[in-house]
């Protein structure tokens, strides 16, 4: 089933062609990385996917809820001194479109799982000024997954962040694909760390280069 | 102090602290979502869209606050959402309505009579004049401010720490844009009468600032920021009563020592 379909999309940003005419599908369960050279358009489609780009022309079509899509940004643009804990960031992440704004006892139902998955007990309480770049981007993990999304988009999760940090990122997105089904659509620089999954590869370069299996993937293709 | 107390069995100086203390609330609750968002020179400039449109009303000798308050919640969304398009920058967008609006005002009191008291009552402040109108208003808006607050808590963090988050979460940023224009035109329009159109975005600014240095989350910096507003505007009052001199300009040196105060304090942390 595919819960994305992307018809002759076409899209700019700044003024000049991002995204030229393409074309592609998702399935359910999918895990596909986006890749390509700065500037190749990955965070424009991504951005154009979760809406925040108008495209063009062509078409999105989305076989799925919205609230049942998240995203995770490329850079944390916010203020880092914003005051702000970490659980109060992350119970954001429970809001929908019709919901009342208020938090349910479902929700913080929802903020104890993502926690205990994602291992960050000791640091929801800390303002985010006071945590480290691995763990700022964990509690951002952690929003976009309070949802329960089946679809999670992600941006350049682990620009800026060490190779260890970056490791342990896509392990527990390789995971939670794996073992919860979830589709993941990913812009990125760094295959090499998610080369163990089974993942579809999607070059770009304003159009689309390859599109295929990872295995398959050659670098300078 | 037994000066000042005496001098709160007068009713003009009870209206001036029922008003003072409603709107320092109102203007502190607003300012830490404006201060947040990088708005804080908004205060500032709508304080200049207040003066244009209440010379207006002047001279079409037409009810202040009517002529005032659509006037700046027109100015502030306008300021708000030519903000948000790409390539215009907060800052830059205040500047040029504020100065225009200004350049206006002073257009139309120079094609009237000239400068008046009115005015230049509405540029300093003068918070002893408040009338038993001004204190419904101040204190129908604080009640207000706070339902909306409370109510809509959660969204208003939401849209301040990352707006673009919660338009992929579908919520409707616009609404909350329009709310916090609307609240902060309010509070400016009813604050010019306290602090003037010159020193109003001091009333929003200031507890923000001084709060978040001092705070570690939102919620914190909301009820620190509005405790310091309603301090320092006593603070001010009981010295301007003391020493004779205008209550807005005491309240801001106030904020002022107490900002100082706060970052030596930050410092030896």
């Amino acid at each position: 089933m595919n819960i994305i379909e992307i018809k002759n999309l076409t899209t700019t940003y700044n003024g000049h062609t991002a995204i030229k005419d393409i074309s592609f599908n998702v399935k359910k369960g999918e895990y596909i990385c986006l890749i390509g050279a700065n500037g190749s358009g990955k965070s424009t489609l991504i951005k154009t996917i979760v809406g925040l780009n108008k495209k063009d022309s062509g078409e999105i079509v989305k076989n799925i809820t919205p609230d049942k899509i998240s995203y995770l940004a490329q850079n944390n643009l916010t203020d880092i001194d914003f005051p702000a804990i970490g659980k109060e960031i992350i119970m954001t992440g429970v809001q929908k479109r019709k919901s009342l704004p208020f938090y349910k006892k479902e929700d913080y139902q929802n903020f104890n799982e993502v926690c205990k998955l994602l291992d960050i007990d000791s640091i929801i309480n800390k303002q985010i000024s006071d945590l480290s770049g691995g763990q700022r981007q964990r509690i951002m993990l952690a929003r976009a997954l309070i949802r329960k999304p089946e679809l999670l988009i992600l941006d350049e999760p682990c620009s800026g962040l060490d190779v260890n940090i970056t490791k342990e990122f896509y392990e527990i997105l390789n995971k939670l694909n794996k073992e919860q089904g979830l589709t993941i659509i990913m812009a990125t620089h760094d295959l090499d760390e998610v080369k163990s999954s089974d993942v579809r590869v999607i070059c770009l370069a304003t159009t689309i280069k390859f599109d295929g299996d990872i295995n398959n993937w050659k670098e300078g293709e | 102090m037994e000066f000042f107390i005496s001098l709160l069995q007068y009713p003009f100086m009870q209206r001036a602290l029922i008003c003072g203390i409603a709107i320092s609330f109102c203007a502190a609750l607003i300012g830490v979502i404006l201060v947040l968002k990088r708005y804080s020179m908004i205060g500032h400039g709508l304080g200049e869209v207040g003066f244009a449109a209440l010379s207006l009303a002047l001279v079409l000798n037409l009810p202040q606050m009517y002529i005032s308050i659509p006037i700046v919640i027109v100015a502030s969304f306008i300021i708000l959402v030519i903000s948000q398009k790409k390539g215009e920058s907060g800052d830059i967008t205040i500047a040029l309505v504020s100065t225009s609006a200004l350049a206006f005002g002073v257009i139309i009191t120079a094609l009237s009579k000239g400068f008046n008291i009115d005015v230049y009552n509405y540029m300093f402040g003068s918070i002893l004049t408040m009338s038993t109108g001004d204190v419904v208003i101040s204190v129908c808006l604080s009640v207000l401010l706070v339902i909306a607050f409370v109510f809509f808590y959660n969204r208003l963090f939401m849209i301040t720490y990352d707006e673009n988050y919660a338009k992929v979460c579908g919520i409707s940023v616009t609404f909350y844009q329009f709310l916090i224009a609307l609240f902060t035109a309010l509070v400016v329009v009813i604050g010019m009468r306290m602090m003037g159109t010159l020193l109003i975005s001091s009333l929003i600014v200031f507890p923000a600032i001084i709060a978040r240095r001092l705070t570690h989350s939102f919620k914190e910096m909301a009820v620190m920021s509005v405790a310091i507003s309603i301090l320092c505007f006593l603070f001010g009052l009981v010295i301007s009563s003391l020493v004779n001199l205008p209550t807005g300009a005491c309240i801001v040196v106030v904020y002022l020592v107490v900002l100082l105060i706060s970052r030596v304090f930050g410092l030896l942390n």
